[in-house]
C-alpha cells in the first residue's frame, strides 16, 4: 500500500537540513508521497528507511520489461480493475508466434513483413511489439537456426517457448544483451528454467491451471530470486481464461504478492483466425500484458491494435490535437477553408481525406476539449462563437483571401448564427461525413 | 499454496425481461428470449452464474438499404431486397432477434408512411417466428407517426419498439403499455442521463421487465471506450443496488461499425488495412465482443460472418468456467 506523507515522514531524519532542495523534511515527504520526487534526493535516509519505503512503493502488479536489439516492450504497475477508476498504463505487447519446426526462409518473410507494419492511426504509428519461438522441434539446434531467422530480418523483443531448458538456451545464445520472456517454468522445469532465466538475464513465465499452482511456483522462484516473471494462465475457453484473469487482477491489486505479476495470453492453436482474434480481443480488454497470435494479417493487426489503443487511452484525457489552423498540402491563399473541432479521431478523419486526396486546404481546429464535433456543439462547446474566436485568434483573414468557411454538416445550425459573428465571411455548410469531402470540394467549392 | 478465490457478492441484481410472446402468451412467436438477471459481472460465474446469455440480433431493412456498406450488400445479396427473405435468412443462421431498423423513406422515393410501416412489420412477423425489435429513424414525428400504429396493430406481441430518448419517450412508452410492448430507451453515453430517462419511462407507469436501454457506443476506433466504461459504470451501479440502473443493455455495434472509413470504403485505402471484407467483419466482431465483456445482453449486428463468430464466443463465455 502507499504511504501517506506523514508516514514517509517518521521515517526521514528530521533534521531539516534542507540538502533535498525542500525547507523541511515534512515538505519533502509530501512531494514523496505524490511521487514527484526520488527518495534518492535526500542523502541521509538510513538503509533501514530505504527498504521500507522501497516495498511499500512497490507497485502491485511488478513492471517487467522485455528487451530486444532494438525496441522493449512493458508490462505491469497496473492499479485499477476498471479503466474508469483511474486508467490502464501499459499497453499489453502483441507478439506474433512462429514455430521453428516452419522453414527459416518462411519465418524470415513472416518476421520481415510483421516487423515492418506500421498503421497510421489518429497520427499514432501502431506496430507489433515482436515474436514468440516455439521450440516445437524440441531440438537445440533447429531453435537456435529459427531464432537466427527471426534475427536476421527484426530487432524486436522476442519471447522464446519451450518445455525443454537445454534447447532455450541454444536459442538464447543469439541474444546476447538481450531481455527476452522464456515460457516457461512448470512444475517439473521450474528449477533449470530457474536458473537459465537469472543466468541470461531474461524474464520467465510461471506455467500453471490454477491460482494455486501459479501461486506455489512463483514462490519457489522467488527464493531462488527470479523476481522478473509472467504468469502464464494455461486454461482453456473463454470464461475459464477470463475468471482466471479476473481473479489475478483482483488479488494482485490486494497486494497478494505472488499474483503480483503481469499475465500473458495465447490466442493460439485454436484452428480458426476468427476464434483467435475473438481471444486476443477479450485477452486486451481483460487484464493480459502480453498477447500472441499465431497469425499476422493486416486487416486483424490494424483493428487489434486499435482496441489496445482505445481501452488503454486515459478516460480523462481525450487524444486531442492542438487547436491552431493546420495547413494540408501546403494551401495557396486562393484555396478553401474548413473549420472542426480538435478531437484526435475528428481532426484526423478530416486531415486524412483532403491530404489523401492531393488537395490543399486550411484546416481551422477549434479548442473544444477534444470533443467530436456533435459532442462538442451539444455541450457548448463548438458553436458560433468559438469558431469566430478561432478565426480572429489565428490570423485567418491575413493569410486567406477567399473569405469563405465550410462548417461541418452535422452543425448546419450553425451557419446564421456564424455569419453574424463574422461579417464578411461567406458560410458554406459541407457534407456530414468527412469521406464525402474531397467529392464536395472538388464539385462545390471549385 | 492455497489461494482464497476473490468472490464479490453484490446486493443489486439486473432485471429479467423476455422479449416476444408465443401464441400461448398472447403473440405469435415461435419462441421468446430472456434476457439479464444478472447478479454478477460478465461471465463470472464462480460468483454467480449468468442466467441468461448474450443474445444477437440481426438488422434487417424493410427495404434494400442503400446506405449500407458495399461489403454487406454483397454478402446478402438479393436476400437483402425482401424482408421476408431477409428476416428467415436470419433465423436459419442462428441470429436470436430481429431488429427492424427503418428509414426515412418508404416505398420507392416516397417518404415512410404508417401503413408501409405496419406492412413491412407484419411481413416479417409472418417469415420469421423470432421476437422483433422495431426501430423508427430517429426523428419524433415520424418515429410516433409509425410507432404508433405498429404498436396497435400487433398488440400482445412483446416486441420492443424504439428508441425512446429523452425528448420522445411518452407517446412511445404509452403505446408499449396498451400493447403489451416493450421499449427501447436510448442516452447519449452517461450514466445519469441513462438514469434519468429510467426513471421518467417508469414514472409512466412502465414495469423496468418492460424496458431495454441502450446506452450508445461508438465504433471500435471512435469512441468505443466510452461507451464501454459506461457499460462497465452502468453494470457496476446497477450490482451495487441502483434500481435505475438495473435494465439489460442493447448496443448496435453493426450499425457503428459498418459506417466508419474502414469498414465501408475498399478502394484508395492505405495496405495496412488489409483486405477489406475481413477488416469490416473483425472491425465488427472485435467492438461486439469487447462490448460482451462490458455488459452487453444484446448486440446488434449485420453480417452473417459475425454472427457465427461471436455467437461462439458468447457460448464459450457461458460455459461455467473450471477452476
Ligand atoms: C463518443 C461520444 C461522446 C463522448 C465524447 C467523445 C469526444 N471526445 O468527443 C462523451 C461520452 C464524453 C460524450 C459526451 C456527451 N455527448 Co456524445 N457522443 C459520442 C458519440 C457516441 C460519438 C462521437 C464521435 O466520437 N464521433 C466520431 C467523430 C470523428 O465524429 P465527428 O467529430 O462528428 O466528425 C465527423 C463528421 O462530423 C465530419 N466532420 C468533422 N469535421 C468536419 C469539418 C467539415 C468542414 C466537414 C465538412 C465535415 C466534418 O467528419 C467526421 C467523420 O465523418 C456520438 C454518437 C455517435 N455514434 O455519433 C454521441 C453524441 C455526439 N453525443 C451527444 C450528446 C448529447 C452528448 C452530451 C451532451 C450528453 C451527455 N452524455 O452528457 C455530452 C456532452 C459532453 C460534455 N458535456 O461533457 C449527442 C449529440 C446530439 C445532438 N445532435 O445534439 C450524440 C450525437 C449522441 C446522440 N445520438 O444523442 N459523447
Ligand atoms: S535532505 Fe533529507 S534530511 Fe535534509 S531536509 Fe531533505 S529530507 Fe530532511
Amino acid at each position: 500500500m502507499a504511504l501517506s506523507g506523514i508516514q514517509i515522514y517518521k521515517m526521514l531524519p528530521q533534521t531539516n537540513c534542507k540538502e533535498c532542495g525542500f525547507p523541511t523534511c515534512l515538505a519533502f515527504s509530501m512531494k514523496l508521497a505524490a511521487k514527484q520526487v526520488e527518495l534518492d534526493d535526500c542523502p541521509y535516509v538510513t538503509e533501514e528507511s530505504k527498504t521500507l519505503l522501497a516495498e511499500s512503493a512497490a507497485p502491485p502488479i511488478r513492471l517487467v520489461t522485455l528487451k530486444g536489439q532494438n525496441g522493449e516492450v512493458q508490462a505491469g504497475n497496473e492499479v485499477v480493475l476498471f479503466r474508469h477508476e483511474k486508467k490502464f498504463y501499459n499497453r499489453p505487447g502483441i507478439f506474433i508466434q512462429v514455430l521453428d519446426t516452419e522453414d527459416v526462409a518462411a519465418i524470415s518473410d513472416k518476421t520481415e513483413a510483421a516487423s515492418s507494419y506500421s498503421v497510421d492511426y489518429v497520427g499514432m504509428e501502431l506496430r507489433i511489439d515482436g515474436f514468440a519461438i516455439e521450440a516445437a522441434s524440441g531440438d537445440g539446434a533447429t531453435f537456435a537456426a529459427a531464432v537466427e531467422a527471426v534475427r536476421a530480418s527484426t530487432g524486436l523483443p522476442l519471447i522464446l517457448i519451450g518445455d525443454d531448458p537445454a534447447v532455450l538456451s541454444s536459442g538464447l545464445d543469439k541474444l546476447e544483451g538481450e531481455a527476452p520472456l522464456i515460457v516457461g517454468a512448470h512444475e517439473t522445469n521450474w528449477e533449470t528454467m530457474a536458473a537459465l532465466a537469472s543466468d541470461r538475464g531474461a524474464a520467465l513465465a510461471v506455467k500453471g491451471g490454477s491460482l494455486e499452482e501459479l501461486a506455489e511456483l512463483v514462490e519457489r522462484l522467488n527464493e531462488k530470486g527470479v523476481e522478473d516473471l509472467v504468469l502464464y494462465p494455461a486454461v482453456e475457453g473463454m470464461s475459464t481464461s477470463l475468471a482466471l484473469n479476473t481473479q489475478i487482477r483482483r488479488l494482485a491489486l490486494k497486494n497478494f504478492r505472488p499474483l503480483g505479476y503481469p499475465t500473458i495470453a495465447f490466442a493460439t492453436d485454436s484452428g480458426d483466425p476468427g476464434r483467435s482474434s475473438l481471444l486476443a480481443a477479450q485477452a486486451v480488454c481483460k487484464y493480459a500484458g502480453f498477447v500472441v497470435l499465431d497469425t499476422f494479417t493486416p486487416d486483424l493487426i490494424y483493428p487489434m491494435l486499435v482496441l489496445r489503443v482505445n481501452i488503454y487511452t486515459d478516460p480523462q484525457k481525450p487524444i486531442q490535437v492542438q487547436p491552431a489552423i493546420y495547413e494540408i498540402n501546403d494551401p495557396k491563399p486562393s484555396d478553401p477553408v474548413l473549420v472542426t473541432t480538435n478531437f484526435s479521431i475528428t481532426y484526423f478523419s478530416v486531415a486524412n481525406e483532403i491530404e489523401g486526396a492531393g488537395l490543399p486546404a486550411w484546416l481551422v481546429v477549434t479548442d473544444a476539449e477534444g470533443m467530436s464535433v456533435l459532442t462538442a456543439w451539444a455541450a457548448g462547446k463548438f458553436d458560433a462563437e468559438t469558431i469566430a474566436k478561432a478565426v480572429k485568434e489565428f490570423g485567418l483573414a491575413e493569410k486567406v483571401d477567399k473569405k469563405v468557411i465550410v462548417i461541418p454538416g452535422h452543425t448546419a445550425v450553425l451557419s446564421g448564427e456564424l455569419e453574424e459573428e463574422l461579417p464578411g465571411w461567406e458560410i458554406k455548410v459541407g457534407p456530414r461525413e468527412a469521406v464525402d469531402l474531397p467529392g464536395y470540394m472538388k464539385t462545390v467549392l471549385t | 499454496m492455497p489461494v482464497e478465490i476473490p468472490k464479490d457478492s453484490w446486493p443489486g441484481a439486473v432485471s429479467t425481461v423476455t422479449l416476444g410472446a408465443t401464441s400461448d402468451e398472447g403473440g405469435s412467436r415461435s419462441s421468446t428470449v430472456t434476457i439479464g438477471g444478472e447478479q454478477s459481472l460478465p461471465f463470472m460465474h464462480f460468483e454467480h452464474p449468468t442466467p441468461n446469455r448474450p443474445v444477437i440480433a440481426m438488422e434487417i431493412a424493410p427495404t434494400r438499404p442503400s446506405d449500407w456498406s458495399a461489403v454487406l450488400l454483397e454478402a446478402w445479396g438479393s436476400t437483402a431486397d425482401d424482408p421476408a427473405v431477409w428476416a428467415e435468412a436470419c433465423e436459419e443462421a442462428g441470429a436470436d432477434l430481429i431488429l427492424l431498423q427503418f428509414g426515412l423513406k418508404g416505398t420507392g422515393d416516397d417518404p415512410i408512411t404508417a401503413d408501409f410501416a405496419v406492412s413491412a412489420v407484419k411481413t416479417v412477423l409472418g417469415a420469421s417466428g423470432l421476437p422483433l425489435v422495431v426501430l423508427g429513424p430517429g426523428q419524433i414525428e415520424i418515429d410516433n407517426s409509425i410507432l404508433v400504429p405498429i404498436a396497435d396493430a400487433t398488440k400482445g406481441e412483446r416486441i420492443v419498439l424504439g428508441r425512446c430518448e429523452d425528448g420522445n419517450y411518452r407517446t412511445i412508452v404509452a403505446s408499449a403499455m396498451a400493447n403489451d410492448h416493450l421499449v427501447l430507451g436510448r442516452t447519449p453515453m452517461d450514466v445519469n442521463l441513462a438514469k434519468q430517462l429510467n426513471i421518467l419511462m417508469t414514472d409512466m407507469g412502465l414495469p423496468l421487465d418492460r424496458i431495454v436501454m441502450d446506452p450508445t457506443t461508438g465504433a471500435l476506433g471512435y469512441g468505443i471506450e466510452y461507451g464501454y466504461s459506461v457499460m462497465e459504470r452502468l453494470r457496476l451501479a446497477a450490482l451495487q443496488g441502483d434500481a435505475m440502473t438495473q435494465l439489460p443493455m442493447l448496443v448496435n455495434p453493426g450499425f457503428e461499425t459498418w459506417k466508419t472509413k474502414e469498414s465501408k470504403v475498399g478502394e484508395g485505402t492505405p495496405d495496412a488495412w488489409g483486405d477489406w471484407a475481413e477488416r469490416g467483419v473483425n472491425w465488427e466482431t472485435l467492438t461486439a465482443v469487447s462490448l460482451i465483456e462490458a455488459g452487453a445482453d444484446v448486440v446488434v449486428l449485420r453480417h452473417l460472418e459475425s454472427l457465427k463468430r461471436v455467437g461462439a464466443a458468447i457460448g464459450e463465455l457461458m460455459v461455467l468456467e473450471t477452476v
